[in-house]
């Protein structure tokens, strides 16, 4: 049995860029950026890093192929440079992969660091185009958008569980109001206005069922972290973060073309969770999960991830939403910072983003007071990529 | 006997008005006759309604049994690269078969159904599925917009267990020039309708009709029905009186119900003539277009055990009005339409890989697994039942022609599309099977989780930097 990676590593220091629309800022100036805040934040220098991890999704938009472009925008000293991609983990694959370096005993300090440069696309909206998929898949695939994609989730969601739309929608307002006014209260988010549940549900139609505020922005940014041996860590810092799980689970294709999964959630999420849970020594999660960034690309994907994490019971997020359970004064915060909603979603740099704020929140150092978790003691990432229908998950969970 | 053993049509959903044309570009001067057109929606054309025709006619044939297959028509996707090849493949029909074009003239409908039985009469008693279609694309504001209708029929030909045997034919042949366009252009020209209407129309039609009268020591009086192309209503009954018909032998033309549909026109009256016919009935078919050719059928006993048939008559009751003649133009991409900068970006079809896939793209097929009973689509090589996962143990699995039911969908505002929302899904097939698709001919208002769907297959795009044009399968509500 694979002892996992449970306090093995932890994370000496992170920094994360305002996200937003960055006209005048290119990837580079934003790897730079990001870079300063975080090696600072580590009290260390660019000499010390023995190995790094570069994330970035649509290298097409921005910075090209392979992770010379890191390498070069941080005159990194010929020292191994991996570039991740997979989808919305993409950040996530690059802690993962600086982490397994570090815990290997290959490197003492790892540097991972993910960015986004969305808004040279020219249109709202991520970028699309044919080859996203593969080649067959050009053929005969419908042209999905994001937001087509989930909103087939929230239809089967409300069919499943006898949700009209009306009632469908309402629930999932409270998800998106929510997480403005959290966003409202962060600095670093891009949108910072708190939104109300009757401007979400009279907005346009994006995709049926749902309309613009069940969506998440679309941004520039980036976020890095230092990684380094547990036992090490103290020597950088009193408050280092360690990592209890970091697990990742990718469909096998079970969702789209056979017919048990029931569409109304997404099974690498509770498959990831599972994982993620057993790796941590974690046995209830509603209880010891302090606090959680997970992928709310869409309403209806946070509102379908609590229950896919164990948060909620199944088919039964709309009480807990109502309740106000994950509000930032709730008894399990969810998208402290702002989420995706606010944040938008600069692929290669959301999963760092998230490891960030449940970093701050750790170590009792979110910006303002207001937004400050009372003494929480785990924290759990989670982005999904992909389709509900075929997709990648991950699942991080980091404590003191 | 060789004859026709079954048949079916096609005629897509949407119709518009001729008021709607003349609303919009009457101030042309053009007047338009009573009726209606039937409309190709964005995603269909000449090629994908020939499939649809096809895929009637065929019914619960076994398509193993089809020896070739004839398309007739003068709106054809490509110069080279040939149609019929493309429909036998999205029909699923074997590859050691004859497959041919019929194109150039809108009598090729009954040049390709006359080839298909002198192939059936051959040694090799070929059964030979016609199929006969047009799609043509008409200037707005001029006559021809009025006049022109989608449509399609098909005819499946063979040796035995026929509908109606094939008793004769004769043609007539001229260099007619009523219409004409030359190769590179986009709209046809025409002579004044006074002249084709005089010297081809009214002139061809009784020529070829009172030859093969000749021929075969025939009366006009000896046919339940007599079908040709209505060009010009008052003409159509003139030609009927001057050979000595009654007027309940006409078979109604489809002029002001669907439109001339060009080579499909003579096929689709015939499928209709056939789905009255009795035991017996003699039917005597002629066509017009640079002359014309004649044939005559007589129905056999067999014509009862033809069901299920959407054919002519279903169609035609099922439909739903297109009342914006500028979306018509945006669907015939006669407009230049802003899809966003997301609608520009095109496939590049990678040829190799769509002739390596051309089951899966072109005829729905996936896979079967010969160990746990799963179909599965696109075709997997290692299955996808969890519970099982054997690999290399599959059998091809034809997907076109189940039925299923929707098991998700959305419409989606932010695809780029010329028919906004964007509506598409994942269906569950009868019998197994998953994948996403997707929908057309259906309203997003319409559409429910569990509602029952069936596959068509339509263009799916146009990529006028390759000159390639795409199709696939969608889903569309079961169509009445």
């Amino acid at each position: 049995m694979a002892e996992g990676i449970k306090d093995k590593v932890a994370i000496i220091g992170m920094g994360c860029t305002k996200f937003g629309e960055l006209w005048d800022k290119s990837a580079d100036d934003l790897m730079v950026d990001v870079f300063q805040e975080c090696i600072e934040d580590a009290g260390i220098e660019k000499k010390d890093i023995n190995a790094a991890w570069f994330g970035v999704h649509f290298e097409e938009q921005s910075v090209g192929k392979g992770a010379t472009s890191m390498a070069l925008a941080l005159k990194l000293p010929f020292i191994p440079v991996t570039r991740t991609e997979n989808f919305c983990a993409t950040a996530t694959e690059a802690f993962r992969g600086a982490c397994y370096g570090v815990a290997s005993g290959a490197y003492d300090i790892a540097l991972a660091l993910g960015v986004e440069k969305l808004k040279d696309t020219g249109y709202g909206g991520l970028p699309g185009g044919p080859g996203l998929m593969g080649t067959k898949n050009a053929l005969i695939m419908p042209k999905l958008t994001a937001p087509g994609a989930f909103a087939m989730l929230a239809t089967r969601y409300f069919a499943v569980y006898g949700l009209s739309p009306e009632e469908g929608k309402r629930m999932l307002a409270k998800v998106s109001a929510k997480s403005h006014y959290n966003g409202a209260r962060n600095p670093k988010a891009h949108l910072r206005r708190e939104v109300t549940e009757e401007q979400i549900l009279s907005a346009p139609i994006i995709a049926w069922p749902l309309g613009l505020f069940d969506c998440c922005g679309v941004s520039d940014g980036a976020a890095a972290a230092i990684i380094t041996r547990a036992d090490m860590a103290k020597k950088f810092r009193p408050d280092p973060i360690r990592v209890k799980a970091l697990q990742i689970a990718v469909s096998s294709g079970e969702e789209l073309m056979y017919t048990k999964w029931d569409g109304a959630h997404v099974e690498t999420g509770y498959r990831a969770g599972i994982l993620a849970y057993k790796e941590a020594g974690i046995k209830n999660p509603r209880e010891e999960i302090s606090m959680a960034e997970v992928h709310d690309c869409f309403s209806i994907t946070e509102a379908v991830t609590m229950e896919d994490l164990q948060f909620s019971a199944r088919g039964r997020v709309r009480e807990d939403i109502e309740a106000g359970r994950f509000n930032l004064d709730g008894p399990q915060p969810v998208q402290p910072d702002g989420g995706l909603k606010c944040f938008g979603h600069p692929i290669g740099a959301s999963g760092l983003r998230m490891l960030y704020e449940m970093y701050k929140q750790l170590q009792g150092k979110a910006q303002l007071p207001e937004r400050q978790i009372k003494n929480p003691k785990l924290g759990l990432t989670h982005n999904m990529g992909g389709f509900p229908a075929m997709n990648i998950v991950s699942v991080a969970i980091i404590g003191l | 006997m060789v004859g026709i053993k079954s048949y079916g049509a096609y005629i897509p959903r949407y119709r518009m008005n001729h008021n709607t044309i003349f609303t919009a570009v009457g101030f042309l001067g053009t007047f338009p006759p009573p009726g209606e057109n039937a409309i190709a929606s964005h995603d269909e054309d000449s090629l994908s309604m020939a499939v649809a025709a096809g895929t009637d006619c065929l019914g619960d044939v076994n398509r193993e049994t089809v020896d070739g297959l004839y398309l007739a028509t003068t709106s054809q996707p490509y110069m080279v690269r040939q149609n019929s090849a493309l429909i036998a493949t999205a029909l699923d029909l074997r590859s050691n078969m004859r497959t041919a074009d019929f194109l150039g003239s809108v009598k090729s409908g009954t040049s390709a159904l006359l080839s298909a039985f002198d192939a059936a009469k051959g040694e090799m008693s070929s059964n030979v599925l016609v199929c006969a279609s047009d799609c043509r694309l008409s200037k707005p504001g001029s006559p021809q917009e009025y006049l022109y209708g989608d449509g399609a029929a098909a005819l499946l030909v063979g040796d035995d267990d026929v509908v109606a045997t094939f008793e004769g034919s004769y043609s007539v042949s001229y260099d007619f020039p009523d219409r004409w366009r030359a190769s590179g252009e986009r709209f046809e020209h025409a002579w004044e309708d006074r002249f084709i209407r005089d010297s081809g129309y009214g002139k061809f039609v009784p020529e070829v009709i009172s030859g093969l009268l000749k021929r075969y020591n025939l009366n006009i009086k000896d046919f339940a029905r007599i079908v040709y192309p209505g060009l010009y209503a008052r003409e159509h009954g003139a030609i009927a009186r001057r050979l000595g018909a009654e007027p309940d032998q006409l078979q109604e033309t489809l002029l002001s119900t669907v439109g001339d549909t060009g080579s499909a026109s003579p096929l689709m009256m015939l499928v209709a003539a056939l789905e009255d016919a009795k035991p017996g009935d003699r039917i005597l078919v002629a066509s017009f277009g640079n002359g014309s050719d004649a044939l005559f059928f007589r129905v056999t006993e067999r014509i009862e055990s033809i069901t299920g048939r959407r054919a002519v008559k279903r169609h035609l009751n099922s439909k739903k009005e297109l009342a914006s003649y500028e979306k018509y133009l945006a669907f015939r991409n006669l407009a230049p339409m802003d899809l966003g900068m997301r609608g520009e970006m095109s496939i590049r079809t990678p040829m190799s890989a769509l002739f390596r896939e051309r089951k899966v793209v072109l005829a729905l097929c996936g896979s079967k697994c010969k160990e746990c009973g799963t179909p599965q689509y696109p075709y997997q090589r290692v299955c996808v039942n969890p519970d099982c996962g054997a690999i290399d143990r599959m059998e091809d699995y034809r997907f076109s022609d189940r039925q299923g039911v929707v098991f998700t969908y959305t419409g989606d505002n932010l695809a780029a599309s010329i028919d906004p929302p964007s509506i598409y899904g994942l269906v569950d097939f009868d019998g197994g099977g998953r994948f996403w698709f997707d929908f057309t001919d259906c309203d997003l208002d319409s559409v429910k989780v569990g509602m029952p769907v069936e596959m068509t297959f339509r263009r799916r795009y146009v990529d006028e930097s390759s000159g390639v044009h795409g199709y696939s399968w969608k889903a569309m509500p079961i169509r009445a």
